[in-house]
């Protein structure tokens, strides 16, 4: 599976993309979703929240199992997907696209993130 | 003996499938193909094939065999006629559940017993010692079989494109089975599909109508592949274990190890109409009795716990071994089996409520998901049950 050049990876297999006016988006990878199954339902943090690189921040559930989901980076949630809240589906369909899980106001530097070739070669491992 | 999985004769299916694969019970099995979601929708309103060789075979034969099994097991297994299965269990001296069983009588005497796969050892080590004394032989098929299952509405259709032929002379009593429409539920007779050599039961753990045959191990690949074949007009898809057991929840029926183990009786677990007391062989007399006996007075009198269906009104999921609560927060119950439903569209679980919660429609009642409390209707099981 392809993970875009572009996105930074935490081991936990959350996607961070370069932010734009400071802001960042957060989703999981193609490989978290496929290793979840089918996700059904997702609370993610409030919008206004603030949110701590490497502590949790919401959870993730599917058929078999419940995953919490970490944040790659520290800052305020300026916004969360409403599309992927009522439809969990989309992050099994469009991991790095219309699944993207909420937006960051990045406040400090990321914790330990991966290049795309360094996550591939993580999530293989 | 290695502590590595054991592969079943479709292993290499599986794997050139794309199959997601699970150590189960010390197998390596497919858990999913693809979206464990469709492979349920599948098997509601198609067909779905299952493999399930790591189910354990036993074979119980000889001029005693229906008298051990009276004995041994807690159904009434002598009255089961030649080419008809029936699900029972195992029971240990006190009460508690060993296994769940389905019981296929192939001949005047000869039974095939099978048994969870978590569960075969145990099995087979308790009918080897309840035999003594019988006139019986008990003999581990585990080897012998594997295990293919059609589940689904289009499951009669597949398989009649398969030129099945069942033999005709097994049961007693009643009228000759010319074919597969004639094979009743609960039924099992040996025949041919696709050419293939089976025994050929409608029977399942989905809810829905279907098929499981037991073939040799070297024919499943062929049989497999007949079956994909014919059912690919029929929408028949490859499932794994993970919608068989979103299948078996919605359908209310109990799983090994969650609702059932060797702390409940069957009276406990609400099944204790498979307990059958009047029995003609043995005097009566069966492996459990008295400890049945005062378990079915409890349950009648002052039942502690009753199992019972909880529906979610949101959507956050139960899982085994959440506290269920009142309204006030007390501890009331434990959910034993817990998944979203793709049929109903919410979580479900099943779960043991104290008594006086277990009514249907009982007000109050929630579900301890990691410290918030998520309110669930009461409800009778099963959730979901097919249209005939």
């Amino acid at each position: 599976m392809d993970n875009p050049q572009q996105l930074r990876y935490s081991k936990e297999h959350e996607w961070l993309s370069a932010a734009e006016d400071g802001v960042s988006t957060v989703g999981i990878t193609e490989h978290a979703a496929n290793a979840l199954g089918d996700v059904v339902f997702v609370q993610l943090p409030e919008v206004g929240a603030t949110i701590t690189a490497g502590e949790t921040c919401g959870e993730l559930e599917s058929t078999k199992s419940v995953s919490d989901l970490y944040s790659p980076v520290s800052g305020e949630v300026t916004a969360v997907n409403e599309d992927v809240v009522s439809d969990p589906s989309l992050v099994n369909t469009a991991p790095f696209e219309d699944g993207w899980l909420f937006k960051v106001k990045v406040s400090g530097e990321p914790g330990e993130l991966l290049s795309a070739d360094e996550y591939t070669a993580f999530a293989a491992g | 003996m290695t502590d590595a999985p054991r592969r079943t004769a479709l292993d290499a299916t599986h794997r050139a499938l794309g199959a997601t694969m699970t150590d189960f019970a010390g197998w390596d099995m497919p858990l999913r193909y693809g979206s464990e979601r469709e492979e349920h929708v599948a098997v509601r309103t198609h067909a779905g094939l299952f493999d399930l060789s790591h189910m354990g075979e036993i074979t119980v034969t000889g001029p005693q065999a229906a008298d051990l099994l009276d004995y041994a097991l807690v159904g009434n297994i002598g009255g089961v006629k030649a080419g008809r299965a029936r699900y029972t269990m195992i029971c240990e001296p006190g009460g508690g559940i060993l296994d769940d069983l389905i019981v296929y009588r192939l001949a005047e005497q000869e039974y095939m017993v099978v048994a969870n796969a978590s569960n075969a050892q145990v099995v087979l080590d308790a009918l080897t010692e309840r035999a003594g004394g019988f006139d019986a032989e008990v003999r581990d098929d585990r080897d012998a079989y594997a295990l293919i299952a059609v589940q689904g509405p289009e499951s009669l259709g597949i398989l009649k494109g398969l030129s099945p032929k069942l033999s005709t002379s097994l049961e007693e009593g009643g009228a000759p089975i010319a074919d597969l429409d004639g094979l009743k539920y609960y039924a099992g007779l040996p025949g041919t599909v696709a050419g293939v050599h089976a025994l050929i039961a409608r029977t399942g753990y989905t809810g829905e109508d279907g098929f499981e045959l037991f073939v040799r191990p070297e024919d499943a690949v062929a049989l497999w592949e007949a079956l994909t074949a014919a059912g690919k007009d029929a929408g028949l898809i490859p499932c794994g274990l993970s919608c068989r057991d979103t299948l078996r929840l919605e359908a209310g029926m109990p799983l090994y190890g969650h609702e059932l183990t060797t702390g409940t009786t069957p009276f406990d677990a609400g099944l204790g109409r498979v307990v059958k007391f009047e029995k003609t062989t043995n005097n009566g007399d069966f492996v459990g009795r008295a400890a049945l006996e005062a378990a079915a007075e409890r349950a009648e009198a002052s039942p502690p716990r009753k199992l019972v269906g909880l529906i979610a009104e949101g959507r956050r999921v139960p899982r085994a071994g959440y506290p269920v609560v009142a309204s006030d927060g007390t501890v009331i119950g434990e959910v034993t089996s817990g998944a979203p439903s793709p049929t109903l569209g919410k979580p479900l679980a099943m779960a043991y409520v104290d008594a006086a919660y277990a009514t249907p429609g009982t007000e109050g009642v929630a579900v301890d998901i990691r410290g918030s409390h998520e309110p669930y209707e009461v409800v009778a099981l099963p959730f979901y049950k097919r249209q005939k």
